[in-house]
């Protein structure tokens, strides 16, 4: 019960947290693609630019609304992002809703998956250099680790699309799909083969940050007073870890993983644009380039959305499960 | 037999020193000390003088990087790593200075029923808190929710569920309100009545002596002096060593005579009495010869003029 009480007004001051944010995040984006030398309905017409007047040109300009000054054009979009409406999207032709339901779901998959991977392979890394620290394996994985956090990912991607789809032709070159299949199609097996590049990049960027956190977190426990007390009680080896070391590192290494979903979101537009994977990564991309706002906006908004509630899910973690933060009646 | 024997235990630390050369930080040197069933000893001593570090050494949970020589035996037997690690916790307990020695995450009473290594640990958690005058709700309780005197009793409850026949008690008292320390320091006396062995470390003459029967006084790391409690009484003439004296005639109801100087580094002078540069007793042969441990009046004394 004394949970629920505190969580209540922290859950409505986050709520207006939020609202500011997404005000700030909007304006700027929108302030931006105005100030950005990109001519959406040069864009859109990209190669037959030649063969359309200049008449019908003002008049794709006046369907979309860009003739209206930005003030206008903004003020338009967001009393129907209000009535719920995102408006639509200029190169998909289709509700902005639509295009970032249909994404969504197959960046979810990549980036689902890379976080769960980094997130396990990251801590059981740490875990174990922290336990041998000093030794040769805790060496090897602490440079494994700063090699990896100093890769740049489209890089690596790169890397591993030769070395695994061009040499050895293990893998698809890119894509969420095989081409020239009907989407019925496509099986589940076939979504997994041209999942695993993509994850694999995508997990690689999150490892080394957990990784080195939890040893740093774990050696600094295993060094502490309760440590050498339970070691004086004849506690040892992993049933010491389990019992003193996980406890009291779990919850820092949850709360850093939910807190990393910026570095993810950041991660899949790349690795996102190096598959050609068609995802969220590649929609903005795509929205950037081609001077899509109205697209460009709901993605700005809903990554904004996705990147605040692992924020705030790191947070209420801690409120919640660490009895320390909780209130007590003593 | 003695319950504890510790004979000429010396501990060094190493360090690197420049490229692929170490050395040894000496930090205990030469101790002798005995612990029987049924007594309480006292290791006295000012912070520096190795007191934490010799209760680590009994328990064998020093830093990797310690070197240890001498020897330690438990009812006899030599404490060997392997031995050592086969009493942690089931013959020697420790408790230890305060509540940060809890983990912060884990309740206090489940962190007890860990300790206790034979029997139904919930019956023995149940019945040490009890003994304790600690209600069953504590057990549910985290340390940060302990007041001081709580946790210091939640620490010698775990070690009397341990069932463990040596105590080794480092700085259980600092911090604590008078009542409360008296209250501490009684547990142990209980202890020792019911047969343990219990060493108690401390920096608090006056505390330790109320429940101590042999006072062990540590001085730059090694044992100086082992005195019978009631050898502390008057000026303190039946004390065999200079420092003990000294420490005995700084306390406020003794004359409150403060001891100049600094305790030296250790290693500092090997050849000579570790106390002799503030002892008013000094002569060339304290300068020139370590003093041998030797047997007086029913105690030890580490210095060459004792009589």
């Amino acid at each position: 019960m004394a949970v629920i009480r505190q969580l209540v007004p922290w859950a409505l001051a986050q709520c207006v947290k939020l609202l500011l944010l997404l005000a700030a995040v909007s304006v700027a984006s929108f302030g931006l693609m105005e100030l950005s030398p990109i001519d959406p309905v040069q864009a859109y017409i990209g190669a037959d630019m030649m063969r359309v007047s200049a008449e019908q040109r003002e008049a794709i300009a006046a369907y979309w609304g860009l003739d209206q000054p930005p003030i206008e054009q903004f003020g338009r979009w967001l009393t129907s992002l209000l009535q719920g409406d995102m408006g639509t999207s200029m190169i998909y032709r289709t509700p902005v809703t639509e295009v970032l339901a249909e994404k969504f779901t197959a960046s979810m998959w990549l980036m689902g998956t890379a976080w769960l991977l980094s997130g396990l392979l990251g801590f059981g890394a740490g875990v174990l250099a922290a336990m041998k620290e000093g030794s040769w394996l805790d060496r090897v994985i602490q440079w494994v680790c700063y090699t990896l956090a100093s890769t740049p990912s489209f890089w690596l991607a790169i890397m591993l699309l030769l070395a695994f789809s061009v040499w050895l032709g293990w893998l698809p070159v890119g894509l969420g799909t095989p081409a020239g299949v009907l989407r019925e199609e496509v099986s589940i097996a076939d979504r997994l083969h041209h999942m695993i590049l993509p994850v694999l990049t995508l997990s690689v960027v999150g490892i080394s940050a957990i990784a080195l956190h939890t040893r740093e977190k774990l050696i600094e426990v295993l060094h502490s007073d309760y440590v050498l007390y339970a070691r004086a009680q004849g506690e040892r080896g992993l049933l010491l870890v389990w019992r003193h070391g996980l406890r009291n590192i779990a919850l820092p290494a949850v709360s850093l993983q939910f807190a990393s979903f910026s570095e993810l979101f950041g991660g899949a537009v790349l690795a996102e644009q190096v598959f050609a994977y068609p995802g969220l990564g590649q929609a903005t991309v795509e929205a950037g380039l081609r001077g899509d706002v109205p697209l460009l906006l709901g993605i700005v908004l809903f990554s904004t959305v996705f990147v605040f509630c692992g924020n705030m899910t790191a947070d209420m973690l801690y409120r919640i499960l660490d009895p320390r933060t909780r209130e007590v009646k003593a | 037999m003695a319950l504890l024997e510790v004979n000429d235990l010396s501990i060094s630390f190493e360090q690197s020193a420049g490229w692929l050369r170490q050395r040894y930080i000496p930090v205990l040197h030469q101790l002798q000390l005995t612990v029987d069933a049924g007594e309480v000893v006292a290791v006295l001593g000012a912070s520096g003088a190795g007191k934490s570090l010799l209760a680590h050494a009994i328990l064998g949970i020093l830093p990797s990087h310690a070197r240890i020589t001498g020897e330690m035996t438990y009812r006899g037997e030599r404490l060997t790593p392997q031995r050592q690690a086969a009493l942690r916790g089931m013959d020697i307990a420790l408790v230890p200075q305060s509540v940060a020695y809890l983990d912060p995450l884990m309740p206090v009473g489940e962190q007890v029923r860990h300790a206790v290594k034979q029997g139904n640990k919930r019956e023995r958690q149940r019945e040490s808190f009890r003994l304790y005058r600690l209600g069953e709700e504590v057990e549910r309780r985290y340390p940060f929710q302990l007041s001081g005197g709580m946790a210091r009793r939640v620490l010698v409850a775990a070690a009397t569920a341990s069932g463990a026949r040596l105590i080794i008690a480092d700085e259980p008292t600092p911090g604590l309100d008078p009542d409360v320390m008296r209250e501490a320091l009684g547990r142990f006396r209980e202890l020792a009545d019911v047969g343990c062995g219990v060493l108690l470390i401390s920096h608090d003459i006056a505390s330790a002596l109320t429940v101590a029967d042999r006072i062990a006084v540590m001085y730059a790391g090694t044992v100086v002096e082992i005195a019978r409690a009631a050898d502390f009484a008057g000026d303190g003439t039946a004390l065999r060593h200079p420092y003990t004296r000294a420490l005995w005639q700084a306390l406020p109801q003794n004359g409150f005579v403060p001891l100049p100087g600094e305790p030296p580094q250790l290693g500092e002078r090997p050849h000579a009495c570790a106390f002799a540069s503030r002892c008013s007793a000094a002569t060339d042969a304290c300068l020139h010869e370590q003093p041998p441990v030797r047997e007086l009046r029913r105690g030890l004394v580490r210095c060459v003029h004792a009589s």
